[in-house]
């Protein structure tokens, strides 16, 4: 009662609001997984086309690093899920904590990415900068290419939440995001974050483990 | 002169006078006046503005890709290649697909007329998103720089459905460029739809139900639907393409195993839906229109309401009658010829509808009534024509021929560019708070039917008799059927010109055109014409079921 929530123009209440919000971000997702669902079409059928060349392909990607990168990219969900629930209750060290955690194993994922491009690229198998004969066969640099774009498209989006993350840490630094009025912000957010965990989650099955 | 708020015949030559009209008490607390600057337009977030805005940018696009049709109905009058060279000619239609397509027709009802009309509809003083709604407008304009720069740097041949391997691997255009420019319209797009979607669920007005929401309404909300859900599927397919001509990292090249058909299947995936963006907002608006001029409700409110969800959810179930003949398996061909005739189902529903709605009505002639009524009419030809070509046996005969041509021409210019002239017509007086010239106003509508089927008829038959589409030399005896469909085509580049001038005539000589110049029921009509800034003085309560008009059955002769 006490705690004024800020209501823009077309808004009535607060409540309204909010929930505008949230579905405004819930039909983003769902255009985002309809952009990955495209590429998860295209993965499915090469490898209905060539089962077992890209079975072997799948053998070459390193799946240590992305196991590691899994598991890094589920707590770093849990670090957001905190902040969201912490932003709720008002606490702002603690969602400024468990925020940087976040954004700190996003970028860890990023730098384990970029160590298994390496490695491919030093293998001869990153598509763009290795010459086709590399490859043991046209389909496993068929599946290298698809690889590629997918896991670069999703370290696009990543790259963006950790914008995004490091945006909130900036605002709640500064005091221009006060908690917990404007916790739906830290909360779309964390949305976003999530989809982007889910993605990986779908993406590492479908490249690494189809070996 | 006169107080009278009824439009009828008679009164035609005293809505628009010869001297002009001073600014009225309405207009200046309207929202055409909050601010005079150009800066007070270009950082607006007022959806009336932004209407206004994207009105501006579809019609200058509109023009632009009637010159590319004007350049190739001109080559097509002589069975030689006299005009433009082959390059040339791939590089007009090309360039008059990708502009009509991305930068007139989806963006054309929904960003103008549903950004004007959404909150004034449902009772509400905006989008849900207003700064998102101005950032959609300047990326639309963004990529429409690409576009107008791909056209100055030379154009891309690969039509407008830049095909695998032809344009991945073959084509020597500007591809990516203009790939590049769908590919950012896209996000226009998507973020109009999410905003649209948001503020129906959550902004309308107290008392408006779902059942009580206007038929344009709905058909705006499975627009939106189609264009979040299938716009990143045609992104991430550009972005494929453009990863393959740029770095060689190909998905579809056939070298590597690849599937160029895959490549098609993901395009339809996207642009059968997106025929039903384009189509479905014209849906809605002829609704509004036949109400309006039947002065009845609506014959079966649900049925039409429950056709434009219908007909969104399967129109993601039938890209594949787009590759009857590419390949595909007959299986799946006969499933999506099945599914293909499904859809003309909630389409018939509409008709049927509209029809009976004006069964028994009192009908005036207005001209937004002869727009719908052309509408119905030429919706029904581009309709049935596509149950012909949904058939199997039918359309092997006659694919990629003029007969293909001519029936998506029916749907999208004769359905949908019909209905946006018809919206324009019909709620010109709202936007703007004049009344134009009927009479002009009828006459336009006359020439665009006239002109439209001069135009796309002959095409049938060339169709029919074997003339494929996107080829400009063709055997002498298809001329007579050319020289008619081009001599049609200069009657509607007429017809199309008109309204621009007794509309802009309008805005100083006409009268103005108070509230309800119709006589309309609808939110929209019970605010000042123009509607002020913020739309309601207070949060409308809605107690009526929508299209409440007073049926009179009372006999008047005797």
């Amino acid at each position: 009662m006490a705690e004024r929530v800020e209501v823009h123009e077309p808004f009535a209440d607060p409540a309204q609001q909010h929930a505008a919000d949230m579905l405004g971000m819930y039909i983003f997702l769902a255009s985002e997984i309809m952009l990955f669902g495209g590429l998860f079409a295209v993965l499915f059928v090469c490898r209905i086309l060539h089962p077992q060349e890209i079975a072997a392909a799948s053998k070459e990607l390193h799946l240590w690093i992305g196991g590691i990168n899994t598991a890094i990219l589920l707590t770093s969900s849990l670090a957001v899920a905190i902040a969201v629930q912490m932003a709720r209750q008002g606490s702002r060290g603690a969602v400024i904590i468990s925020i940087v955690t976040a954004a700190a194993l996003g970028s860890g994922f990023l730098i384990l990415k970029g160590i298994e491009y390496r490695l491919e690229y030093s293998d001869g198998l990153l598509p763009g900068f290795s010459t086709a004969a590399k490859f043991a066969n046209p389909a496993a640099h068929l599946f290298m290419n698809i690889y590629l774009i997918s896991t670069a498209l999703h370290a696009l989006h990543l790259s963006i939440g950790i914008l995004l993350l490091a945006g909130l840490v900036w605002r709640l630094l500064r005091g221009s995001l006060p908690l917990p009025k404007r916790a739906s912000v830290v909360e779309v957010s964390g949305l976003y974050w999530h989809l982007v965990d889910v993605i990986w989650i779908f993406l590492y099955p479908a490249l690494y483990l189809v070996r | 002169m006169t107080s009278d708020q009824t439009i009828d015949a008679a009164s035609d030559l005293e809505n628009v006078g010869h001297s002009s009209i001073a600014e009225t008490p309405t207009e200046r607390i309207s929202y055409l006046r909050a601010g005079h600057t150009l800066g007070s337009w270009l950082f607006t977030s007022d959806h009336k503005r932004i209407a206004i805005l994207y009105f501006i940018s579809v019609t200058l696009f509109f023009f632009v890709g009637g010159a590319a049709a004007a350049l190739m109905r001109a080559d097509l009058l002589t069975p030689q290649a006299d005009l433009l060279s082959n390059e040339g000619y791939n590089r007009a239609f090309t360039l008059h697909g990708v502009i009509m397509v991305w930068f007139f027709l989806i963006p054309s009802i929904p960003n103008t007329f549903g950004n004007f009309l959404v909150p004034l509809m449902i009772g509400s003083r905006d989008l849900a998103f207003p700064r998102l709604n101005l950032l959609s407008w300047y990326i639309f304009m963004l990529g429409g720089l690409f576009t107008i720069y791909v056209l100055i740097a030379g154009g891309v041949d690969t039509g407008w459905t830049f095909y695998t391997p032809l344009s991945s691997m073959f084509a020597n255009g500007n591809v990516v460029l203009a790939a590049t420019a769908v590919f950012i319209v896209g996000f226009s797009s998507i973020l109009t739809g999410l905003n649209f979607i948001v503020t129906i669920h959550k902004l309308r007005a107290p008392g408006m139900t779902w059942g009580r929401l206007p038929l344009f309404i709905w058909s705006l909300y499975a627009t939106s639907a189609i264009l979040v859900l299938a716009t990143p599927i045609l992104s991430v397919t550009l972005a494929l393409i453009a990863a393959e001509r740029l770095f060689g990292i190909g998905v579809f090249d056939p070298a590597l195993g690849g599937d160029p058909l895959l490549y098609q299947h993901l395009f339809w995936f996207y642009s059968h839906p997106a025929v039903y963006i384009m189509v479905l907002p014209a849906l809605g608006v002829i609704s509004e229109l036949v109400a309006a001029a039947a002065r009845k409700p609506i014959f079966g409110y649900q049925f039409v309401a429950g056709s434009s969800i219908a007909i969104a959810a399967i129109g993601f179930l039938v890209w594949g009658h787009h590759m009857f003949v590419a390949g595909q398996s007959t299986y799946a061909s006969a499933i999506f010829s099945f599914l293909s005739l499904a859809v003309a189902v909630p389409s018939a529903v509409k008709v049927y509808n509209w029809t009976a709605t004006l069964y028994k009505g009192h009908i005036s002639l207005d001209p937004p009534f002869l727009f719908a009524m052309s509408f119905i009419g030429l919706f029904v030809v581009g309709g049935l024509t596509g149950v012909i070509l949904a058939m199997l046996a039918i359309d092997v005969h006659v694919h990629d021929t003029y007969f293909v041509v001519a029936h998506f021409h029916y749907i999208m210019v004769g359905g949908t560019v019909s209905a946006y002239f018809g919206a324009l017509h019909y709620w010109w007086p709202k936007i703007i708070g004049r009344r134009y010239s009927l009479v002009w106003g009828r006459l336009t509508a006359g020439l665009i039917f006239l002109g439209f089927n001069l135009t796309f008829f002959p095409q049938f038959l060339l169709g029919y008799l074997g003339m494929p589409r996107r080829y400009h030399v063709y055997p002498p005896e298809f001329q007579v059927l050319h020289v008619l469909s081009t001599a049609g085509a200069s009657i509607l580049g007429v017809a199309y010109l008109l309204p621009f001038t007794y509309l802009f005539y309008s805005m100083r000589y006409g009268k103005p055109a108070g509230a309800n110049p119709w006589e309309a029921t609808g939110l929209e009509w019970s605010v000042p014409s123009p509607p002020p800034k913020h739309n309601f003085a207070e949060r409308p309560i809605v107690t009526q079921a929508p299209y409440n008009y007073a049926i009179e059955y009372e006999e008047v002769d005797g």
